[in-house]
């Protein structure tokens, strides 16, 4: 990445790609720095997966300005192409070929690159090798796209929802994978609908809905900033004994009360004050506790609280 | 006894293989060969493409083999006329009562029935429409005018044509080694394309920096490869089995169904050029194919329809094929003499291409 004057992998700038009468993407801006991984987050039709493919240049937006490695699409794509690293939704391979002749083939339309065997067993996939595409696994299909991805050895690494679908110990082998790759100091595009995924690979995430940016930031940064940090969830009272949910507001450290069906969502800033204070005012109120947990504030209390929706409402 | 040397040599081509880009990691080397690959492990593809046409012409050749020509059964009423028709070896004569014998040839048993007539004379009946029926009818009057007397003022012999060339098979062969061209060009290529589409494949491979050109060469390059085989599958039980003849040189029929796998690859390559999902591609093929299979000739002539139909016969691209490889293996034409069909080939191979290169969507 020598030849980059800016320190920025990605620049993107009032971009805009409607379908029909669908805006997918919508003034969106970006910018990716060299070396870190930045994750594209939104519900399932945010416009995650049309803004990779106009950065990717497999779909030209309506309006606004891409630049990829310092370079555009128009004028050098040839180049481009030699430097990125792409893994596409819900591309499926042919099965009738082997993980090594796969990657064989993908192998040979790049200038520079390790040897397929390598990458190969880079994803772990080596017992695989000779094995045919249709006989994989889900996660190890995945770790075929990423090998197919990675065999050109590329600066700029875009990711489209690679872990959805998989079983959790599948997505840990993945992640393990990304973060390797990250590791070496190159770049990666990540889209996901899976917060736990953002937190753990993300340098910086920008919340998208809608196709418009609603949060820009690390992780860390946006849970502070837009929510407490620890979110208290309960279920108390039945018919006889209601809550009175406006007193819970008076309680030290609690910044918002949500009732969601039977359950309520507290965000709290000190779990040990506001903790005992909730027990002693449902004590008080002589209301039954049948429900009680507590986690730290995730970017999907981010994106309720941003948008009053979570995430996955499929 | 070679188990020592493979190691090494195996050894030697991992040293050597980093860095050095051979031949085989060319990305259209590559392209052709997971084309090759993939047709090869698909068990379906391979018996429409080769067991397919060879059982098909094994069938045929069987039920239409020459046999020697069929004695007719004719029905006579009279002793004297029997009498004078005996003498035909083609015939089969019954003597029957009246009433039997009209009902025989209403129910097809006999395919004429000869009466006497008034004064001497004789009167046959019998379906006109029916070949059996004229040439029954031909028979029985020669017979029984010679039987009266008269003599042919011409003398004619007759010589008889059963050698190879001229039987149904020798016809049929060229014809389903058209069909075949048409068939797996089109239906490999198709096939592939619109799948590769459907699995975001094409997307995939587009994403990459593989040339796009090579992926459609790829698909012309692999049905080169597998046509020799193909061909020769054909051709060779042709040659084995029934002994079709080949007439023209072996090098012109190989350019020929070269130059035709070609034109329907562009066909195929046409037709997928928009389509996403396997059922429309299909459909669309059918459509295609359909016409040609039945007046292109390959079981029976494309004379027999009417001459007002025949211009836009002889412009289907299988009509022109076939009347090539016929020309070539029957007739023993050269290129030169074939140039309405080849020009006709080329034509299709030509448009459909620009077609499809204008109207291809890789996603």
């Amino acid at each position: 990445m020598p030849e980059n004057a800016s320190h920025s992998a990605l620049r993107v700038s009032q971009l805009r790609k409607s379908y029909k009468d669908v805006r997918a993407v919508d003034g969106l801006n970006l910018e990716v720095c060299a070396g870190e991984c930045f994750g594209l987050l939104g519900p399932n039709g945010a416009g995650k997966t049309t803004t990779v493919e106009i950065c990717e240049g497999l779909t030209d937006p309506d309006s606004g300005d891409v630049e990829v490695l310092g370079m555009r699409w128009s004028s050098d794509a040839a180049q481009l192409r030699q430097r990125l690293g792409i893994q596409l939704q819900d591309t499926q391979l042919s099965e009738k070929l082997t993980v090594h002749e796969t990657v064989r083939l993908f192998r040979s339309f790049f200038q520079q690159g390790a040897e397929a065997s390598e990458v190969i067993a880079r994803v772990q996939l080596e017992e695989k090798e000779n094995s045919r595409v249709g006989d994989l696994s889900g996660g190890q299909k995945q770790r075929l796209a990423l090998a197919c991805a990675l065999v050109g050895d590329p600066d700029f690494l875009f990711l489209d929802e690679p872990t959805t679908g998989l079983d959790p110990q599948a997505r840990r082998q993945l992640w393990e994978l990304i973060e390797e790759f990250k590791e070496s100091g190159r770049t990666i595009l990540l889209t996901t609908h899976y917060m736990d995924e953002a937190e753990r690979l993300c340098n910086r995430v920008a919340i998208v809905d809608h196709g418009k940016e609603i949060a820009m930031g690390s992780p860390r940064e946006l849970i502070a900033s837009t929510c407490a940090e620890h979110v208290v969830e309960f279920t108390a009272g039945n018919a006889s004994h209601a809550l009175d949910e406006s007193a819970l507001r008076r309680i030290e450290g609690v910044r918002e009360v949500r009732r969601q069906n039977e359950a309520v969502h507290l965000q709290v800033s000190e779990l040990h004050t506001a903790v005992p204070a909730l027990l002693a005012e449902l004590t008080r109120q002589n209301v039954p506790l049948t429900e009680f947990r507590t986690h730290s504030a995730t970017l999907e209390d981010v994106f309720v609280n941003l948008t009053g929706r979570h995430l996955r409402d499929e | 006894m070679s188990e020592n040397t493979i190691p090494d040599v195996r050894a030697a081509a991992e040293k050597k293989s980093p860095r050095t880009h051979s031949f085989a990691d060319h990305p259209l080397v590559q392209l052709t060969l997971v084309r090759f690959l993939e047709f090869i492990r698909e068990p379906e593809a391979l018996f429409w493409v080769f067991a397919f046409p060879i059982l098909l012409a094994a069938g045929l050749g069987i039920a239409f083999r020459n046999r020697p020509a069929d004695v007719l059964k004719i029905a006579v009423v009279s002793p004297g006329l029997a009498q004078s028709l005996q003498w035909e070896k083609l015939l089969e004569v019954q003597q029957l009562d009246e009433n039997a014998a009209e009902d025989a040839l209403r129910t097809g048993k006999v395919a004429l029935l000869v009466l006497p007539g008034l004064a001497g004379s004789v009167e046959y009946r019998y379906d006109d429409t029916n070949p059996e029926g004229r040439a029954a009818r031909l028979l029985a009057d020669r017979a029984i005018q010679r039987a009266a007397g008269r003599t042919d003022p011409v003398a004619a012999s007759d010589q008889l044509m059963r050698e190879p060339g001229s039987r149904y098979i020798d016809f049929l062969i060229p014809g389903l080694l058209g069909m075949n061209l048409m068939g797996s060009a089109m239906w490999s290529i198709g096939f592939a394309i619109v799948d590769a589409r459907r699995k975001k494949l094409l997307k995939r491979l587009v994403a990459s920096p593989m040339p796009r050109p090579y992926y459609l060469i790829s698909f012309l390059l692999s049905r080169i490869l597998m046509l020799v085989i193909e061909v020769g599958v054909i051709v060779g039980f042709g040659a084995l089995f029934f002994h079709v003849p080949f007439r023209g040189s072996l090098l012109t029929l190989f350019i020929l169904c070269v130059l035709s796998s070609l034109s329907f690859s562009a066909l195929g390559l046409l037709l997928a050029s928009r389509v996403k999902t396997i059922e429309a591609a299909s459909g669309l093929m059918n459509v295609v194919m359909m016409p040609m299979w039945i007046a292109s000739g390959v079981f029976f002539s494309s004379q027999k329809f009417p001459s007002l139909m025949q211009p836009f016969i002889k412009a289907l691209p299988l009509t022109a094929v076939i009347d090539a490889l016929r020309s070539n293996m029957l007739q023993g034409a050269n290129l030169s003499q074939m140039m309405p069909q080849t020009g006709i080939i080329m034509f299709w191979l030509v448009i459909c291409y620009a077609l499809a290169l204008k109207l291809f969507r890789w996603r």
